[in-house]
This record gives C-alpha cells, structure tokens and sequence, in this order.
C-alpha cells in the first residue's frame, strides 16, 4: 500500500518538476511548482513527519507561491510573462545545472541509506519535542534565522517605503 | 377507433375503488408472504452457533433472507400507503418527505461510525492471528465473523427495562467483517465525509438565502420542493450542469480549468483533519490545526490563478484583492489561533477539546481576557479568509461585475462557491473547536454521567444515546458550528462591504498589533497564573474568568430574547403573509 502511494507521488513530483522546467510561461510554472511541492509534502506524510508536511505546504505551498504569482501579476508588463534568457544566462544556468546533478548523484550514491537501530527514525518525534529541541538544544541557530528574516524584513519595508 | 382505457385512468369512481381494493390486498398478500420466507429462512438458520458462523455458505441464505424481509415490509407499506392515502396524503408530500430522508440519512451515518468505531476498538484490542487466520486475497485478517457475533453480544447496548437482553443481530457480523480492514474503513469514512461535505454547500446556500429573506423582509425560496423551497440548491445544481461552460479564448485554458479544483479541493481535505468528536476524526494528526491552516491557504492560489487565467481586468482586479487580502489575514488569523494552542500546549485538534472539558466556563473564550479578544480577532479574519461580506472584495459585485468570478459559468462557477460553503464550515468549526469547547457540552461531563446513572440507563440504549448527545457524539459540535456558520451569513446581509484599503488599514494597523500584544499579554499570564502563581494574579483571572462568563450567558440570553421578541412581533417585522409561512404559525 505505501509503496502503491510512494510511486503515485514520485510521479506527481517528478511529472510537475519536469513540468517547471520545461513551461515558459512563468504562471504555469509556479502551478507546477506547487504539483511538486504538494507531492513532496504526501510523501513527508508517508514517511509520519507530519510537522515536516504541514510545515511545507503552509510556507512553500500557501506562501511562497502566492507570492511569487502575486510579485509576477503585479510586476509584469504584458499579459503573458514567458521566460527569455540571454545565451549567457543560458550558460550559466547549464553550468549550475551540471555542478548540482553531479552534487545530487554523488550524494545518493555514497550516502548510507539505512536507517540506524536507535536514530530519529526509531520513534518517530512529537511536535512538543521539535519545539522543546529548538528552544533548548538548538537555540543558537534558531536565532540566527529569526535576526535574518528580520534584516531582510526591515531591508523589504525600506525598499517598499514612499519617497520623501 | 376504439377507446383503449387503462387500469390507472379509469375514470369511474367505482371502478378506481375496485382497483385499490384489489391493489391493496395484492401488496399487503405479497408483503406477508414474503416476511414469512424471510422469517422462514432465519428460523432455519437458527440457531447463529460457531460451526455455521464460520460456514460462508449461509451468506447467500442470509442475503435472501434480508432481502425477502425488507421487500414484503416495502410492500405492506405501499399497501397501508394505498390504503390510507387520502388521510394521510398531506403529509406525504415531498417536504415532509425530505425531512424523514434527512433524518434518515443522519441515523444512517451514525450507525455507519458507531460500527466503525466498535470494530476499530475490536481490532485494537485483539490479539494478532485470532481464531481465523486464513488470509483474503493476501491480506492476513484476525477477527473472524464468530468474534465479531461474540464482541457484539457482550458489548452492544441492552434494550431499556431489561439490560442482559442485547442488541445483537446476527447478520450484522458479516458487515462488520471487512470493516476490519483498515482500507475498507478508509473508503467508508471518506464516503461519509464526501456525503457531510456535499450535504454542507446544498443545505447552507438554501439556509443563506432564506436568512437573506428574513433580514430583508423577504420570505426567500419558497416553491421549489414545496416546504420552503427545500429544494432550492438542488434545483440550482441541476440548472448549472446544463448551462453553457464558457471558456475566454484569450485566456490560459489551462489553468482556468485548473483554478476551479485548487479552490474546492483544499477545503475538502481539511475535513482529514478535523475532528467532529473524539472519536469521530479521520486521522487525528498531531499537527492537526497546521495542517488546516495549510489547506486554507492554498485555496487563495486557485483564486489568484482564476482571475489571472480569466484575462479579464476585472478578474485580475479581483484575484489581486484577493491576495492582498489574503496574505495580510493569514497573520493575524494564525498568531490568534496560537492562542488556544498555548493555552492546551498542544497542536492536535483533540487535545484542544479535551483541554476545554468540565463545563462551558472551561471553554478557552472564558479562559482570560486575550482569549476573549482572540477568538473576535479570529472570526474577524476566518471572514476575510473566506472572501465573506464585508470582506468579499475579490467578488464585490456592485464595482468588478464578478470579480474572479466574471468569465466563469456552469458548473465551474458552482464549483466556486461549493469551496467557499465548505470552508466556511471549516473555519466555523474550527473556532468551535479551538475556543468553544469542540463537541463538549455546555455542562460538565459528570453531571451527564451522573444523570445517566440515577436513570439507571447506564448499560441500556437510552444510555447510549445520552451519551451520544451530550458527551462523545459530533451533534454539539455541528450545532455549535453551524450557528456560527450563521453568524457569517447575518454579519453578511447585516454590514456593507468595506473598501480596499479599508480592509488592509484594518488588518495591518488595527487587528495585526492588536494580535501581537494580546499574544504577548497571554504569554505573560499564563507565566503568571500557571508557572509562577502569583497570588494577587490568580484573584484577578479568577474574577476576570466569571465577569468572561456572564457576559458569554448575557450575551447568549440576549440573543434568545432578541429572536423571540421577532418572532412574537414577526407580523409587524416581515409582514403578515411571511409571518403566516413561519413555522408554528
């Protein structure tokens, strides 16, 4: 059964990241942006990291892509936006391309896969426990991240300001 | 040309009486007939031991059985119907009608989850590899049929008077038997949570426009069906299907059709989460509350491309709005749902109910004052979230046509507003859950098992049903639910919509830093009153909790008062022809 559901969302991750790639026109893209994120956050269910799914869906899902339509809706000249790189954006593209597929394969193909007797997998966490583990263990980085979003809030708001 | 008169136009009064007197002896006859093969073949079967349990070759013997009695008690009942139809002609008509299908249908989808529910605790409980362990088509089971028979008659409830006669039908076991499956459970729960889900939009459009009526004086639908337009929504669903399906040719087809399933998509999966009692969840996810907000969320996305696809000016005005809108009312909407779960310390739905048990002044909108003030913030926003008046500027109708709306038609249109019925349900229930005390009754627990006790009902069905009412069914939470559901439609025909950047001063400089201090003060109070108890503070949110309390009854008292002085002066406020419709007139 799970193996049944794992391959039906591969598919609907895999068909919609195509799908990113290959769309011009930049609406479409992020339409297939959320096929991919919505099947990566089914297959976050499957694997029982609910927080993980739930936190995926609300910050890419119901954020992020609201904003990139809205930014795109509310910046673009005519009314279909398509996509035309230069050739040397095209080069530079192909060349980052390359070096993160070489990076992915690397990774899979020398990374263990097993899941170690007593690790994270073993029991899986409560949500009380990420928090509890931010908060205490992690607290320092959690900081860190929280000062960042604000500079780039405050640098949002002083971009966004009215001229005097 | 000879004239060919039929059975059932004859025009003679004799001659029809003749022919109802033959008809009603013909389907009382059958009737009787068959209940006695019916009752035949359960006496052969008789008695339900374990060797013929286990024996599938009773199941087609069975099937007839059930079948022959259900069909003779249909045929008497047309036979008594035929019989009796003048007196009792009135009351069937269609109206009335309605009424016993919809309470059918409710009986139907409780027993459906009271079954589900005692096989659950079944299979939970048993050991693995029971008495029967062939496997169906691979899949290894644990209960065979006899457990089931057994289970049921040491734990079904006894009838009244006598408590050691249980209700325990047979065959019954042999429709429990798959429930043990959990995909087999799945299905039916899902089919029941498609059913409430389709039931909500139908039954809450017709609700709307007769509360519509009412506030305007109006009576609202009332010849579709008969009793009150009842049938109103479905009237309206079957005109949509056959109305012409209009695609702009300018626009991105793709995705206009695409638009419609994100919008009422999302709200439907919201209900995987939900909880309509303790037991009645689909899958109680400890992230339950997030995952809801998730869903709600997404929704906005299939507005935004609606308006965009559309290529229209006044759908993209619309979809704009809507993102503005929405995006600035998630905040609020989210920072003041934090409320509650800092109260239970908890994001399972569940768990947030059953921090609010013991009477409805445990509920969390009594719990302190930034409760109180959370739960306003929240409903304000959960209206903004479901683009309702006076917040429903992506459709304001007077200024964009439509708004997103405009190029949509048919079914697709329909399909809209079905997303917007079910997410209203969805955002009032949530509030019910996370600060009206979900499914709990206004009463304490105790007293309910109390009563139940000195009736001496504690292990009859009377029992059962108490219960089921006031302490572990869903019927408060719908209640409760749909009363705010109503809130919505009144606020909607009572407030004029409000202008745009009316609408984002109020959140971002009016409802955001309002949220912030009273997340900020109830942070400092619950660290007060529950971590270092101060006393004085203890006093004071003691205090502040009753005066919560009595404003909570005054203000619901006030609202009885108010609905009663219309009804009894409703002759004066809707006009005597309406007033001569209202029920109980």
């Amino acid at each position: 059964m799970d193996a049944v559901a794992f391959y039906i969302f591969a598919a609907v991750v895999l068909a919609s990241a195509v799908g990113v790639v290959v769309s011009k026109n930049i609406v479409r893209t992020a339409v297939c942006l959320l096929g991919t994120l919505g099947g990566v956050a089914c297959l976050y269910f499957l694997l029982d990291a609910n927080l993980l799914a739930a936190i995926q869906l609300i910050v890419y899902a119901g954020g992020t892509l609201i904003l990139i339509v809205f930014g795109v809706m509310l910046t673009s000249q005519s009314p279909w936006v398509g996509f035309k790189p230069t050739r040397g954006q095209a080069v530079v593209a192909t060349i980052v391309a390359l070096l993160l597929a070489v990076g992915i394969i690397t990774l899979t193909t020398t990374a263990d896969w097993r899941p170690s007797a007593e690790g994270p997998l073993a029991a899986s966490p409560k949500v009380a426990d990420v928090g509890n583990s931010l908060l205490t263990t992690y607290l320092a980085p959690f900081e860190v991240a929280s000062v960042l979003l604000l500079v780039v809030m405050i640098g949002a708001a002083y971009l966004a300001r009215t001229e005097k | 040309m000879s004239q060919i008169t039929l059975p059932w136009v004859a025009r003679s009064p004799e001659k029809l009486a003749s022919y109802r007197r033959s008809a009603i002896v013909r389907l009382i006859g059958l009737g009787l007939l068959h209940v006695a093969l019916a009752f035949a073949g359960f006496l052969w079967l008789e008695p339900f031991n374990e060797a013929k349990l286990a024996d599938w070759k009773i199941v087609p013997v069975l099937v007839l059985c059930v079948g022959a009695g259900l069909a003779g008690l249909t045929l008497i009942a047309g036979g008594l119907a035929v019989a009796t139809y003048e007196r009792i002609g009135r009351i069937l008509k269609w109206g009335y009608n309605a009424f016993a299908v919809f309470l059918g249908g409710v009986l139907a989808v409780c027993l459906i989850v009271w079954l589900h529910a005692f096989v659950f605790e079944l299979v939970k409980t048993s050991p693995s590899g029971g008495t029967n362990t062939i496997p169906v088509l691979g899949i290894p089971y644990s209960l065979s049929v006899h457990d089931l028979y057994k289970a049921m008659e040491s734990t079904s409830p006894g009838i009244p008077f006598d408590k050691n006669v249980r209700l325990t039908i047979p065959p019954l076991a042999y429709l429990l038997w798959p429930l043990q499956f959990g995909l087999v459970r799945d299905l039916v729960a899902m089919g029941g949570i498609i059913g409430f889900v389709s039931i909500i939009p139908a039954f809450g459009i017709w609700w709307e426009r007769k509360v519509a009526g009412r506030i305007q004086s109006r009576m609202g639908p009332m010849r579709t069906g008969g009793w009150h337009g009842w049938a109103q929504s479905a009237a309206d669903g079957i005109k949509l299907v056959f109305k012409e399906d209009f695609i702009p040719s300018g626009g991105d087809t793709l995705l206009f059709k695409l638009a419609v399933y994100i919008v009422f998509i999302p709200p439907l999966l919201a209900f995987i989460a939900l909880p309509f009692a303790g037991a009645w969840v689909f899958r109680d996810l400890d992230v339950a509350l997030l995952f809801i907000l998730a869903m709600l969320g997404i929704e906005v996305l299939g507005v935004i491309l609606a308006g965009w696809a559309s290529n229209n000016k006044w759908s993209v005005y619309g979809a704009m709005r809507e993102a503005c809108q929405m995006v600035s009312y998630e905040i609020p909407m989210g920072m003041s749902l934090l409320i509650p779960v800092m109260m239970a310390g908890s994001l399972q739905l569940t768990a947030i109910t059953d921090a609010q048990g013991g009477g409805f002044w445990n509920w969390f909108v009594f719990a302190n004052p930034w409760c109180f003030i959370a739960f306003f913030i929240y409903y304000a926003a959960s209206l903004a979230s479901c683009k309702r008046a006076p917040f429903d500027l992506p459709e304001s109708e007077s200024e964009l046509v439509a708004g997103f709306l405009t190029e949509y038609s048919g079914m697709r249109w329909s399909l809209f507003f079905f997303g917007e019925y079910v997410a209203m349900f969805v955002v009032s229930g949530l509030a019910v859950i996370l600060f009206l005390g979900g499914w709990k009754s206004p009463i304490p627990e105790e007293w309910v098992e109390n009563a139940v006790v000195q009736m001496g009902a504690a292990e009859n069905m009377i029992g059962t049903i108490i219960r089921g009412l006031f302490k572990e069914g869903p019927i408060l939470f719908i209640l409760k639910a749909a009363f705010l559901y109503y809130v919505q439609m009144w606020i909607r025909w009572t407030l004029p919509r409000i202008r745009i950047d009316q609408v984002l001063y109020a959140c971002v400089q009016v409802l955001l830093p309002l949220t912030m201090i009273v997340l900020l003060a109830n942070t400092l109070w619950i660290l007060g009153v529950e971590h270092l108890k101060l006393g004085w503070l203890v006093t004071v949110d003691t205090g502040i909790r009753w005066v919560l309390v009595a404003i909570g009854v005054l203000t619901a008292m006030g609202m009885i008062g108010i609905a009663m002085y219309g009804y009894k002066n409703n002759r004066r406020l809707v006009g005597s022809q309406a007033a001569n419709q209202l029920p109980g007139s």
